[in-house]
């Protein structure tokens, strides 16, 4: 019998894990699928560590709470990378920009001449952008398994293929870290979904991750190794984990072509569809009930809120004052 | 005050609010509130997706205790609006339609012949048509003779935020069907551009972009309700008129003679 037991190795469960271990508490950790992948939501994730930016959309709680991410995934995963990101727009959107640099503060603007010079392939591309020097990104899948490697390292295993319940575990304190499939028990719980692809270029590569801001479909564009990156996402208020849409499609793809008109030669070599769990404001909470905590509601930021979200866990599950500060679930 | 009166259904507030793009379903919640607003419009086609997968979203909005207006925003032809609105009514219970048939991608022009077209279906099959059009007056000639009772004119380009593009047209619009609500949708970036829509006669407002890109949604949509109310009283209070010539506002012949 472990101290903690988790359940769920998405990037809830994991960063958990990682920041329970670093403190020297036994756990074990448990995953229904049969192997890390798909059946998380991070696995489509874009794998951004940007506070300042998200603030386009992000409430001023998760930029707070995201600062701590890059530091966090460099201790923890082989490849954090640091070169800003650059979020552009078409010049009649130009006001997307000014709102932006309002709200994420950390930023500089750049003319075209300094976008060539930093983003060479994006040689076409004729509007004003702001460069949010400090903001890092990485490879969510890579980093998963290097978290898994982590834990592996140090002795432990996660226990896949085990759709274990609740009231089976005789740990002292269980995580609860399944994201949207823990909407049973927390009813405040919703599914948004997202779309995204994966592109293969030689004709482009970006050395930090580029957004568009658009009315009606702004996109990101995430740097993996390989000639590929990754082109999201949609946010749909519905919960269908399935079903990539022509529309949705046409719009992140028609998005990408006004970055560079060469995405348009780029290969599709993958299309995902899932949901992120959210609570009704969009940030992520702990709650406890009885002797479980739910890690939950991490939305569109598992991989910029999860840090925070597992050391907050971890001060809960070593602080009995802290344990008793989380809010009860009804 | 009068009260806003739209298919026989009435209404305190004069503020319509609708319900895209909001950081979290919380502040768009908080900003409902804040505008005291009794009519919400929700977008279909996003959130749709043939299925009742969103349910979890409308429900929210449901329990806010407004009515709700569906639109058929983002579509582009007669037909697509058709299905669009046939789909609502049954998700939604009601026979309430916004309707929006969009002509061009770029600047989110209304088609005004689409317009007609799918106002003239929708009205035959008993729904009660909210028509998102420009202040052309012989298209809302049109729209009234295929049986809609509300008229939709935009300020300006849906979000834009320019404000009233043409008030020569929404006054001409406001003095030839008198009778008809005139809600003016699109466009309106400040509660100044609210209130002077108020001012020209307008019945109320519709608004969304201005309200949920603010970085208070909810103070920004008791802004609005404001200037809104400010509007409205203006216009039934009836204001005087501009003039060339400076008048003084104290008469000359009571005016204290203060030399020694």
């Amino acid at each position: 019998m472990s101290e903690v037991a988790i359940i769920g190795a998405g990037v809830a469960g994991l960063t958990c894990a990682c920041e329970l271990v670093d403190r020297g508490v036994d756990i074990s950790i448990y995953e229904q699928a049969e192997r890390l992948g798909e059946e998380s939501c991070s696995w489509f994730a874009g794998g951004m560590l940007a506070p300042y930016c998200e603030r386009d959309t992000a409430e001023h709680e998760v930029m707070q709470r995201g600062l701590v991410a890059a530091r966090w995934w460099k201790k923890h995963v082989t490849e954090v990378i640091q070169r800003g990101s650059l979020v552009l727009a078409l010049p009649r959107d130009r006001n997307e920009l000014e709102r932006l640099s309002r709200l994420g503060k950390q930023c500089r603007w750049v003319d075209q001449l300094e976008i060539r010079e930093i983003e060479p392939d994006l040689v076409d591309f004729s509007g004003p952008g702001l460069l949010f020097p400090d903001e890092a990104h990485l490879d969510p899948r890579n980093a998963l398994q290097d978290l898994a490697n982590y834990l592996k390292m140090r002795k432990v295993s996660i226990q896949f293929d085990q759709a274990v319940r609740l009231e089976d575990l005789d740990a002292k304190i269980i995580l609860d870290c399944r994201g949207y499939h823990s909407h049973d028990v927390l009813p405040g719980l919703r599914g948004v979904k997202g779309e995204m692809m994966i592109l293969r270029t030689e004709d482009i590569s970006l050395t930090r991750p580029v957004r568009l801001l658009h009315p009606r479909q702004p996109i990101y564009m995430v740097p993996r190794n390989n000639h590929q990156c990754m082109l999201g996402a949609t946010l749909i208020e519905n919960n269908e984990r399935a079903r990539f849409s022509v529309r949705s499609m046409l719009d992140l793809l028609n998005s990408a072509i006004l970055l560079s008109p060469s995405f348009g030669e780029a290969e599709i070599i993958e299309s995902g569809v899932d949901i992120r769990p959210a609570f009704d404001d969009n940030i992520p909470r702990l709650y406890r009930k009885d002797h479980t905590v739910f890690v939950n509601g991490l939305y569109r930021h598992g991989f910029l809120l999860g840090p925070a979200l597992a050391i907050q866990a971890a001060d809960a599950v070593m602080n009995p004052d802290q344990w008793k500060e989380l809010p009860q679930c009804a | 005050m009068t009260r806003l009166e739209l298919y026989g259904k009435s209404f305190e507030s004069r503020i319509l609010l609708g319900s895209a793009r909001y950081p979290s379903p919380s502040k768009l919640a908080e900003a409902v509130q804040a505008s005291s607003t009794e009519i919400v419009t929700v977008s279909l086609r996003r959130e749709a997706g043939g299925s009742h997968a969103g349910e979890k979203f409308w429900n929210l909005i449901k329990s806010l205790d407004v009515a709700i207006l569906p639109n058929t925003a983002g579509c582009y032809s007669a037909r697509e609006a058709v299905t669009t609105a046939q789909m609502a009514r049954e998700l939604f219970q009601t026979d309430w339609i916004k309707l929006e048939v969009i002509g061009d991608s770029e600047s989110l022009h209304p088609d005004t012949a689409g317009l007609v077209e799918a106002a003239r279906i929708l009205n035959d099959e008993g729904f009660k048509v909210f028509p998102y059009t420009t202040e052309d007056l012989v298209v809302a000639e049109k729209l009234l003779h295929a049986g809609c009772e509300v008229l939709m004119p935009w300020g300006s380009p849906i979000g834009t935020a320019r404000g009233l593009n043409n008030e020569y047209g929404l006054r001409a619009l406001r003095s030839r069907f008198e009778t008809i609500p005139v809600i003016v949708d699109a466009g309106i970036g400040l509660p100044s551009h609210a209130t002077r829509a108020m001012e020209l006669g307008s019945d109320a407002v519709l608004l969304n972009t201005a309200v949920a890109r603010a970085e208070n949604p909810a103070r920004m949509a008791e802004a609005f309700a404001e200037g809104i109310r400010a509007g409205r009283n203006a216009y039934l209070a009836g204001p005087m008129q501009p003039s060339d010539m400076p008048q003084t506002s104290t008469s000359l012949v009571d005016k204290a003679d203060l030399r020694q």
